[in-house]
């Protein structure tokens, strides 16, 4: 089906979220939608769902106008959505969560008919190559798995709309490429796909047309074949972006992360980090490379304190840490960065001022014996905030209303707020939008240029290589290799990631 | 103006709760209200003006019955007995003295709700902390003024932090959950103190009920109007006590670095562990500091508002609490207000009954309804048409993120 969305408009107190925007999608288009975080591209498409009401403009379907007043009357018009965050019942079956709430019943009483229902999910999973197991647990199914049973259940509500939110955010390079392949699929039997994103290399490797967005307003349209990374950046950002990550040759100095022989379990129990040995040097970069789940988070939970070390010593400018707490890590001049930034590295229903100082508040300036000096905290987010760009309406706003990018930013901002001699910075530009990852990278080579040690963890392949000056691979809870400069090309770490050695 | 809007703004939603749980109290008036109900038939204009008087009676002397009568106080104060004035103010002093406990129990409530610990056993901390206070008492009865009172607040005090102590460690070191361990502590409590009152150190001599000596010939709390020398006027120093507590809580939760890691741990716990804050510690903190504040209250209604210990001495305040801190955001500013609230319903509701006869059931029926619109802010947003973008769980954001 056709679908046009003509002046979307929709207000939100202090935000015009979206301004008289305008796209349109024809049967079988991959339409990309991108935009920076805070563009307006989420909002949008909670008006195409029903979730929300424009304040003027129309929604157009095989050019008749609609309107939604709730999600079910969109999904009845054909629209499914499949949200970054999946809307599934995890100790479901996968036919019994795909039914959920479309169920097919038999007899008076309208008991579920599962064998129907089942039939038709193995049948759309066949036709577009979805490989989903019917019976297995939702529980139990690895993120990838999950999502194509979002799809699979937009797609048994007859859906001939197809909108992806971020799907790629949780998904490894391996899964994002099945994706792609599935997308491919859908589009070629007549689905209508949006595919709402911020990354480049993915609109420009699977969408047919491009609608920028920048602020709540269309900043453009482009065609893949005729675009390039360089150009849909600007037109996202509004200004010419530095995609590259510009560092001259690192100096290393002496040591100051020494691990030797870390074993470290994880939370079931199992060892994750299997004798892990590495220096990181004062003024250098270290990018440790891995896809998720081979003992990366469990490594920093243990340098950071957050994790006991089975075996095996670590030390911070020769001051051992195998035993040290939280708070006596950092002590010794130690920001951490934390993967999970939402769930770990901020208090979202706390102000922005308040996450400044969430680990600095017991020290001077910002307190005085049991009290706290609320002056000289205002005083120092104040300077965080103008210091690190941090766009928000004041240091009083709830950390937790601020875009990922400025979420990001305040955790940075903390960290480094005191003196620095080794960073720790997990996934530090996950989910992040193009100009805040290249603000981010600034900032972390900054630091590395005065002098302190950096270890970054990231499953991005791109981030390691062009911040890294040694990139570290690790697989199956081992460093499998070491690559320094040149060496460490795309296919190089690519094939270490994937467990060659 | 900013300021003014910090303050009220989170107390629309509860003040219009309130005027709601009102507006469909009237309903339960008018419906149980058969004469006029029964006149409905032969003599519609009289049916309707007579049960709108009935709410409006019903009403005016709930208010009277809290507050007092404006008129004859004045008048009272002017030219009356210690006795008229007395007459006059009490139904004021009633709701003070009811709104006291309160206030300390809320608190309560609310350092633990701050914390995300949800302490079932103030109840169970506030007797206790009665019970500790009355112990003590007797134990420093002997010694010069003022050391039996102040040692029997000290006492009871310790009393009820130990007895939140206990649920805060069981919960930091070995993760039992804090719901079951304190409403099963609540049960130990009152069994210790029935068991307590039978001995005869406590016991009131000649008694066979579970109720202890007089204590007040011993100390007492002094009461507020007693250089005034009014007869049977209970208000007593308890309740600025509690308005102290308040501003000391209030203090002590958003200027302090304790106060900040329990709010940090309450809202995120494992941000604040990786910020290097010890979760366990600020759990542990809280709860003690909960069970304090609640005996403190049961302390000041021991020594205070009634003269001897008994096994009940809480008319449920530990549990209303959980529902005034509900009402008021966890804020202690609000607890005080909800306090108040709570109290004049509680000292009005008798005189409504005697004066027109509808049930003081009325009045808990009310409160519950304060508290289900209370947990459920769409609705009165909806009711009284207030903006606000909904979001799916109900909490309402200003300037959604795009």
């Amino acid at each position: 089906m056709r679908l046009e969305l003509k002046d979307i408009t929709k207000q939100f107190p202090g935000v015009l979220a979206n301004d008289r925007i305008s796209i349109s999608a024809d049967r079988g288009e991959v339409l990309g939608l991108l935009g920076e975080n805070g563009a307006g591209k989420t909002t949008l498409m909670n008006i195409l769902s029903g979730l929300y009401r424009p304040d003027s403009g129309e929604i157009l379907i095989d050019g008749k106008a609609r309107a939604f007043s709730d999600p079910a009357e969109a999904i009845d018009a054909g629209i499914g959505m499949v949200h970054q965050h999946f809307q599934l019942v995890p100790v479901f079956d996968v036919v019994a969560a795909v039914a959920l709430g479309a169920e097919s019943v038999n007899g008076p009483l309208g008991t579920f008919d599962r064998a129907t229902a089942r039939k038709r999910i193995v049948e759309l999973s066949e036709q577009y190559g979805l490989h989903v197991p019917p019976d297995a647990d939702i529980e139990d199914l690895p993120v990838g798995v999950r999502q194509r049973v979002e799809i699979l259940k937009a797609l048994y509500r007859k859906s001939d709309i197809l909108v992806l939110d971020e799907p790629s955010a949780v998904l490894t390079p391996a899964e994002t490429e099945e994706l792609f392949d599935i997308i491919r699929e859908l589009a070629a039997s007549g689905t209508t796909v949006i595919f709402i994103t911020h990354k480049l290399n993915e609109v420009l490797e699977v969408c047919d047309r491009i609608t920028v967005l920048r602020r709540g307003r269309v900043a453009g349209t482009a065609e893949p074949k005729t675009t390039t990374r360089e150009q849909l950046a600007n037109m996202m950002v509004g200004r010419n972006v530095e995609l590259r990550v510009v560092k001259g040759p690192a100096v290393p100095a002496d040591v100051v992360l020494s691990l030797k022989d870390v074993v470290v379990r994880d939370d079931r129990d199992h060892i994750a980090v299997k004798g892990v040995s590495l220096d990181v040097r004062a003024g250098e970069i270290v990018a440790i490379a891995g896809v998720q789940g081979n003992g990366q988070t469990e490594l920093v939970e243990a340098i950071v304190g957050l994790r006991t070390v089975d075996s095996g010593t670590m030390t911070v400018d020769g001051a051992d840490i195998t035993t040290s707490t939280p708070r006596q890590v950092s002590d010794l001049g130690v920001a951490h960065i934390p993967e999970d930034r939402g769930r770990d590295g901020l208090i979202n229903y706390m102000t922005v001022s308040e996450n400044y100082i969430l680990d600095s508040y017991h020290r001077a300036p910002y307190s005085k014996g049991v009290r706290l000096d609320l002056d000289a905290i205002q005083a120092g987010a104040k300077d965080g905030v103008r210091d690190f760009d941090i766009r928000t309406p004041s240091i009083h706003t709830l950390a937790g209303s601020l875009s990922g990018g400025n979420q990001q930013k305040v955790v940075v901002a903390r960290e480094f707020s005191r003196p620095v001699k080794l960073v720790i910075a997990a996934q530090p530009t996950r989910g992040l939008d193009v100009g805040s990852i290249e603000y981010i990278h600034k900032r972390i080579v900054e630091q590395r240029d005065a002098g302190a040690a950096i270890l970054i963890v990231s499953t991005e392949l791109e981030e390691v290589i062009a911040v890294g000056d040694r990139v570290a691979v690790m697989f199956g809870g081992n460093i499998v290799g070491i690559l320094e400069g040149e060496a460490a090309t795309f296919e190089a770490v690519g094939m270490l990631m994937g467990g060659a050695q | 103006m900013t300021r003014l809007r910090r303050i009220l703004g989170p107390a629309v939603v509860p003040a219009l709760a309130v005027l709601t749980a009102f507006i469909v109290g009237s309903v339960f008036i008018l419906i149980t209200d058969f004469d006029n109900l029964q006149r409905l038939g032969t003599d519609p204009v009289g049916a309707i003006a007579g049960a709108a008087g009935g709410i409006i009676a019903a009403y005016q002397s709930l208010l009277a019955g809290a507050f007092g009568d404006p008129a004859k106080i004045a008048a009272a104060i002017e030219g009356g007995s210690p006795r008229q004035i007395a007459a006059a103010i009490r139904p004021i002093t009633e709701t003070l003295v009811a709104a006291t406990p309160l206030i300390f129990t809320g608190l309560a409530v609310a350092v633990a709700f701050r914390t995300s610990v949800f302490n079932i056993g103030v109840e169970g901390q506030f007797i206790l902390g009665a019970f500790g206070a009355t112990v003590a008492l007797l134990v420093l009865k002997d010694l010069p003024a003022p050391i039996p009172l102040l040692g029997a607040v000290v006492g009871g005090v310790i009393t009820g932090a130990v007895w939140g102590f206990i649920p805060g460690v069981l919960k930091a070191r070995t993760g039992a959950h804090e719901v079951i361990t304190t409403i099963m502590l609540n049960y130990v409590a009152f069994q210790i103190v029935l068991f307590g009152l039978r001995s005869d150190f406590l016991r009131q001599e000649g008694s066979s009920q579970p109720i202890s000596k007089l204590l007040d010939s011993i100390a007492r709390v002094p009461g507020i109007l007693d250089p005034f020398g009014l007869p049977s006027i209970r208000l007593h120093y308890g309740f600025v006590l509690a308005l102290i507590t308040a501003a000391v809580v209030s203090w002590f939760l958003f200027k302090t670095t304790k106060g900040f890691e329990l709010r940090a741990a309450g809202f995120n716990l494992t941000a604040a562990k990786y910020a290097g804050m010890s979760a366990s510690g600020s759990i542990i903190l809280a709860m003690s500091i909960s069970g304090g504040l609640a005996a403190l209250g049961g302390s000041m209604e021991v020594l205070g508002t009634v003269p001897q210990m008994s096994n009940d001495i809480s008319s449920g305040f530990g549990f209303n609490a959980i529902a005034l801190a509900l009402l008021a955001g966890n804020r202690p500013l609000g607890i005080v207000v909800a306090a108040l609230l709570f109290g004049a319903l509680r000292t009005g509701g008798g005189l409504m009954q005697v004066q027109t006869g509808i049930p003081l059931d009325l009045l808990f029926f009310i409160q519950a309804l304060v508290i289900m619109f209370v947990a459920a802010p769409d609705l009165v947003r909806s009711i009284w048409r207030l903006g606000g973008t909904r979001t799916s769980t109900g909490t309402v954001v200003e300037g959604a993120k795009a």
